[in-house]
């Protein structure tokens, strides 16, 4: 090997990489690492704001209290799991504040105006739902425009939709009531009612929040499905070179962003028996907001499920924790945009020291 | 190594054609062009790449390394002559096929993840599962184990396969994307540019990977515009100009600073002196640049076979 003499002087592979990892990583406490999660920042922020309102309001830690609590959050939280892993994937969502409406619509107006079991109106609902995720994800890939421009278009062609087929079908702003029909009760129990936890009722969409939050934590860390929602949001290209089918991923994600639509939008159906055609006009912020402040990069490539979640909780907590301390509610807002400035700032540093070389 | 191993036959080990049994190259073009529309990004390049050799791409800014390489990954297809896999003429569609024939590029951005996990990255598009049906799960130990093996293998001990990529020195991702192609059974590495935004330090770390990716027996094909980068480690120079081939060589039929005249060109050099003498430049340098045309000069009049 006489060609090595030529070589530039580089220390031996053998020898010295050990000390130079070590030098360069250093001993990281396990406190350290914790910070390192991308949800710690909202759960610290959680606990403050947990006992800040134990304080402020003697009602607030009552069972019944955190109950309402929980479902305030559940009602976020749900669709903050599915737009939580689509922004981990790199691209956001602004349709989904009326998606779940037209998903919700989808199920009344066609059950009721062909008279149908409200389960036939579900499972269409869950098909349009799927197909809205799809058609976002499909003209986000074939286009390449930003995520912004995509789903703003839809967002404005849905809430046009929900008005005008709500008024074509129905007659009227609200969707007919469906109590009626066959099915109905049987909906309402899977989508609305409330499971008794030691004299406690419980909402059961707070059950429907855990369960997605757990198998969207298992798919992003467990799977390598997980592997791909990070990487096609860190790197696409990145991701496309070394065999990650970029396409499906996004396309999954916006589907699966209209799964938790649909949920949310059973819910809010069953829940009473009719829908406002005109709702769910900017709760997209809402979900978008509590994945932020969970820990989740707007540029993509950082966060988790959890994280959402915890941002989920935090709205719901600031949402009733003004009420049980019987302050203006006009705070509310204030503390929200507050919380997410602070958590975006937090992310900001996360993701610098991540990306230190 | 010295120059007479470097014959023909020598490069090969053991790949035969499957049908008549003669050897074979392991990757081969032979007049390979592509055009976009009217323009012509590259035309008539022939080279070879074998098992345990390392094929050195020369050229400058434009000179078309950019347009072979992706040919040859399957990011385009050429449009003139003949790619052939051990001896199999080939046309591959997409990245997926030119990896699926054991083809893997490490692109100059690494094609890793900054903010991922380094074991995430090693595997990311080719996760090791365990379980069945929907209940498929990622065996992430075992990823991390293999991770931490293949790296300390290739000279990099790493205590915590945890940490994001994006910590790592150039250097090291480097080394993480090359140990990847190897363990992932690439038969033929291509390397963009590896040392381009290295330094001197950084640079000599990196061809040492090329030479253990190489010891293992992969076909390396090693593209950069620094001479003296491709000397030491290549085994056969391809340089490149404005699109074409101005040479082919195996190593005993050519030195050194005959590489770097061949890739910089006479005529270019002679204006550079002139030009530097215009500006006022300094004495030797200019001085160094006429050095290296009258090496130009002695050299092109030399035939290449």
């Amino acid at each position: 090997m006489a060609n090595t003499a030529t070589l530039p002087p580089a220390p031996a592979p053998s020898s010295a990489p050990g000390q130079r990892g070590d030098e360069r990583i250093g001993q990281r406490s396990p406190f350290q690492k914790l910070l390192g999660r991308p949800e710690v920042g909202a759960l610290v922020g959680a606990v403050v704001l947990f006992i800040f309102f134990a304080f402020v309001s003697s009602t607030f830690t009552q069972p019944n209290a955190l109950a309402t609590v929980l479902y305030g959050s559940s009602t976020i939280g749900i669709m903050a799991v599915g737009v939580s892993l689509l922004m981990i994937g790199g691209e956001f969502d602004l349709s989904t504040g009326v998606a779940v409406i037209s998903s919700a619509l989808t199920a009344s107006l066609f059950s009721w105006n062909f008279s149908l079991n409200a389960w036939v109106g579900v499972v269409l609902a869950l098909v349009v739902s799927l197909g809205i995720g799809f058609i976002n994800g499909w003209i986000l890939v074939k286009t390449k425009l930003p995520s912004f421009i995509v789903t703003l278009a839809t967002f404005l062609m849905l809430t046009g939709l929900n008005l005008a087929l709500t008024r074509a079908i129905g007659g009227s702003v609200s969707s007919p009531s469906i109590s009626k029909l066959d099915g109905f009760d049987s909906a309402h129990a899977v989508f609305a009612s409330s499971i008794s936890i030691g004299g406690v009722e419980v909402k059961i969409t707070v059950f429907f929040w855990i369960i997605l939050v757990a198998i969207a934590s298992w798919i992003l860390l467990r799977t390598k499905v997980g592997n791909w929602i990070f990487a096609v949001g860190g790197d696409a290209n990145a991701a496309r070179a070394v065999g990650v089918p970029v396409t499906k991923t996004k396309i999954g994600l916006f589907m699966a962003v209209g799964f938790c639509g649909w949920i949310l939008g059973m819910h809010n159906l069953f829940a009473f028996d009719a829908v406002q055609s005109g709702e769910g006009v900017g709760n997209e912020f809402l979900y978008i907001i509590a994945a932020v402040i969970g820990g989740c990069l707007l540029t993509g490539g950082y966060g988790s499920a959890v994280g959402g979640a915890i941002g989920a909780f935090i709205f719901g907590m600031a949402n009733k924790g003004i009420v049980y301390a019987q302050w203006n509610p006009d705070w509310f807002k204030f503390f929200l945009g507050l919380m997410l400035l602070l958590a975006t700032i937090v992310n900001l540093i996360v993701k610098r020291r991540a990306e230190l070389k | 190594m010295n120059a007479k191993q470097i014959d023909q036959q020598t490069l090969l080990r053991d790949e035969t054609d499957p049908l008549t049994h003669t050897p074979v190259h392991l990757l081969s073009l032979d007049g390979v062009g592509k055009h976009y529309g009217n323009i012509i990004a590259l035309r008539d390049v022939t080279m070879a790449v074998d098992n345990g050799r390392v094929t050195c791409v020369l050229g400058d800014n434009g000179a078309g390394k950019s347009t072979l390489i992706k040919i040859i990954a399957g990011l385009h297809q050429h449009d003139e002559g003949t790619l052939k896999i051990m001896g199999e003429e080939r046309n591959f569609s997409s990245p997926r096929d030119a990896l699926d024939a054991g083809i893997a590029t490490v692109y100059q951005d690494l094609a890793v993840v900054p903010l991922m996990p380094i074991w995430r990255n090693f595997f990311l598009g080719s996760e090791l599962t365990s379980g069945f049906g929907p209940f498929k799960s990622m065996d992430v130990q075992k990823m991390k184990d293999i991770t931490l093996k293949e790296l300390a293998e290739m000279g990099i001990d790493l205590r915590d396969v945890e940490q994001p990529i994006g910590q790592l020195s150039g250097g090291e991702r480097q080394c993480v994307a090359i140990a990847r192609a190897v363990y992932f059974g690439a038969k033929v590495l291509i390397l963009d540019e590896p040392t381009a935004a290295l330094g001197v330090k950084q640079s000599g770390v990196v061809l040492r990977y090329i030479l253990q990716a190489r010891d293992r027996g992969l076909g390396v094909i090693f593209i950069t515009h620094n001479p003296h980068h491709a000397f030491p480690v290549g085994d056969r120079f391809l340089l490149l100009k404005r699109g074409k081939s101005i040479g082919y060589f195996d190593k005993k039929d050519i030195t050194l600073d005959e590489l770097t005249a061949q890739m910089a060109g006479g005529a270019e050099l002679a204006e550079l002196a002139h030009e530097l003498e215009q500006l006022g430049g300094h004495g030797d340098v200019v001085k160094e640049v006429k050095g290296e045309v009258a090496g130009v000069a002695q050299t092109t009049g030399k035939s290449y076979s």
